[in-house]
C-alpha cells in the first residue's frame, strides 16, 4: 500500500465539499475518517490516524489540517488545495447566511435544544472513531500503553498536549521501530 | 466604523492566532473576544457571545466564527479575508509537514512513526471527548445519545451521518415541544 488508489481532484473536491457543508455539530475528523477510510478505502486506518495525530500537534484547526493531510497524500499540492478550499467554501457561505439571520435564529426557543441534539450525535460519531482507534491500539502492549498514557496525561491530568505528546510519541515510535512492526492495521 | 484599516486589523488579529492555535479552534475564542470586544470595540460582549452561538450552529469546522466576525465588521470582503487569514498560515505549515511526511513513505522509520502515532491519536480523541464531558453543559439525554450513536455506528459503520444528525435534531426538538 505504498501508492494511494488513483483519486481525481474532482473526487477530492466533491467529497470535502459535502463533508464541509453537511457536518453539523462539528467533529469533522470522524466524518473524514468515515468517508476516506471506511467507505472509500483511500487510506488505511493507521495512515489516517497518524495523519490525524500530526494534525492535532500542528497549529491550526484539527479537521482542516486532516483534510490537507489527506489531500496531500492522495494528489499532492493540488489535492491539498482542493480538499481545504472544498471543505471551507460550503461552511463559509453557510456562516454568512447564519450571520445575516442570526437574530431570528437566536430568538427561536427550540434552537438551543436542536443544537444540543446535533452536538450529541456529532460527539457520538467522534466516540465511534475513538473506539475504532482504540481497538487498533489494543492489538499490542506498546500501543495500548501509549494510548492510555496519552489519555491520562492530556485527558485526565490536563497537562499541556504538546508536552505529553513530545514525551510519549518518540518512545512509542522507537519501540515500534525496534519491534519492526509495519502497518498491518 | 468602517475605515481602510479594518481589513488590515482583521489580518493582524487572525493570522497570528492561526499559528498560535495549537490543539484546535477552542484556543482562539478568548484572544478573539479580547481583540474584537475589549481592544477594538467592534461589538459588545453580548454580540460576541451571540455570534459565537451562531458559528456553532453552522456546519463545518468550529472556527467559522472568523468569517462571521469578518462579515459583521467589514462585509463580504471582511469575511473572506478573515477566513484566509485564519486558515492560510497553519495550512501552509501543515502542508509542508504532510509533504515531508509522505515523501518518506515506505521507509522503516516512516512505518514506525505511523504505527507509533496511531495510539497517540486514539488517546487524544478520548481526551477530547472527556474534555467536552467536563464542560458539563450536556445533560444525561445528550450522553445517552452519544452512547446510542456510537453503538449504532459500531454495528452499522456506513450508516449515513446526516440521517443520524437529522434524527438527533428531530428527537431533541420534539422533546423540547413536549417537555420544554
Amino acid at each position: 500500500m505504498n501508492h494511494p488508489p488513483p483519486v481525481s481532484l474532482a473526487m477530492i473536491y466533491a467529497l470535502f465539499f459535502r463533508i464541509g457543508l453537511f457536518s453539523f455539530g462539528g467533529q469533522l475528523s470522524s466524518w473524514i475518517h468515515r468517508e476516506v477510510v471506511l467507505v472509500r478505502g483511500w487510506m488505511t486506518n493507521d495512515e489516517f490516524l497518524s495523519g490525524m495525530a500530526l494534525s492535532q500537534i500542528l497549529p491550526g484547526v484539527n479537521s482542516t489540517n486532516t483534510a490537507i493531510f489527506v489531500g496531500q497524500r492522495l494528489r499532492g499540492g493540488w489535492g491539498a488545495t482542493a480538499a481545504i478550499v472544498a471543505m471551507l467554501s460550503g461552511p463559509f457561505f453557510a456562516a454568512i447566511l447564519a450571520a445575516i439571520f442570526y437574530k431570528w435564529i437566536i430568538g427561536w426557543e427550540a434552537t438551543q435544544s436542536i443544537m444540543e441534539g446535533v452536538a450529541a450525535v456529532a460527539l457520538g460519531m467522534l466516540a465511534r472513531l475513538g473506539i475504532t482507534a482504540g481497538r487498533g491500539a489494543a492489538k499490542g502492549v506498546t500501543p495500548a500503553v501509549a494510548m492510555l498514557a496519552t489519555f491520562i496525561g492530556v485527558g485526565v491530568m490536563r497537562w499541556p498536549m504538546l508536552g505529553v505528546v513530545a514525551v510519549i510519541a518518540p518512545i512509542s515510535v522507537i519501540v515500534c521501530y525496534l519491534q519492526g512492526r509495519g502497518h498491518e492495521g | 466604523m468602517k475605515d481602510e484599516n479594518i481589513y488590515l486589523a482583521l489580518v493582524t488579529i487572525l493570522a497570528p492566532l492561526s499559528i498560535a492555535a495549537i490543539g484546535g479552534a477552542t484556543g482562539i475564542y478568548a484572544p478573539l473576544q479580547h481583540e474584537t470586544v475589549e481592544l477594538r470595540q467592534w461589538m459588545t460582549s453580548r454580540e460576541f457571545i451571540d455570534l459565537f452561538a451562531i458559528s456553532r450552529l453552522a456546519p463545518g469546522p468550529g472556527s467559522m466564527l472568523a468569517p462571521i466576525i469578518g462579515w459583521n465588521v467589514a462585509g463580504f470582503g471582511g469575511a473572506l479575508l478573515a477566513t484566509v487569514a485564519l486558515y492560510l498560515p497553519s495550512s501552509l505549515l501543515c502542508f509542508g509537514a504532510a509533504r515531508v511526511w509522505n515523501r518518506y513513505r515506505g521507509t522503516p522509520w516512516h512505518r514506525a512513526i505511523e504505527a507509533g502515532l496511531s495510539p497517540v491519536a486514539a488517546g487524544l480523541i478520548f481526551s477530547g471527548i472527556l474534555g467536552l464531558l467536563r464542560l458539563g453543559q450536556t445533560g444525561p439525554l445528550s450522553w445517552f445519545t452519544v452512547v446510542l450513536v456510537a453503538g449504532l455506528l459500531m454495528w452499522r459503520p456506513k450508516l449515513h451521518p446526516l440521517l443520524l444528525i437529522g434524527c438527533g435534531a428531530l428527537a431533541f426538538f420534539l422533546l423540547h415541544v413536549v417537555a420544554p
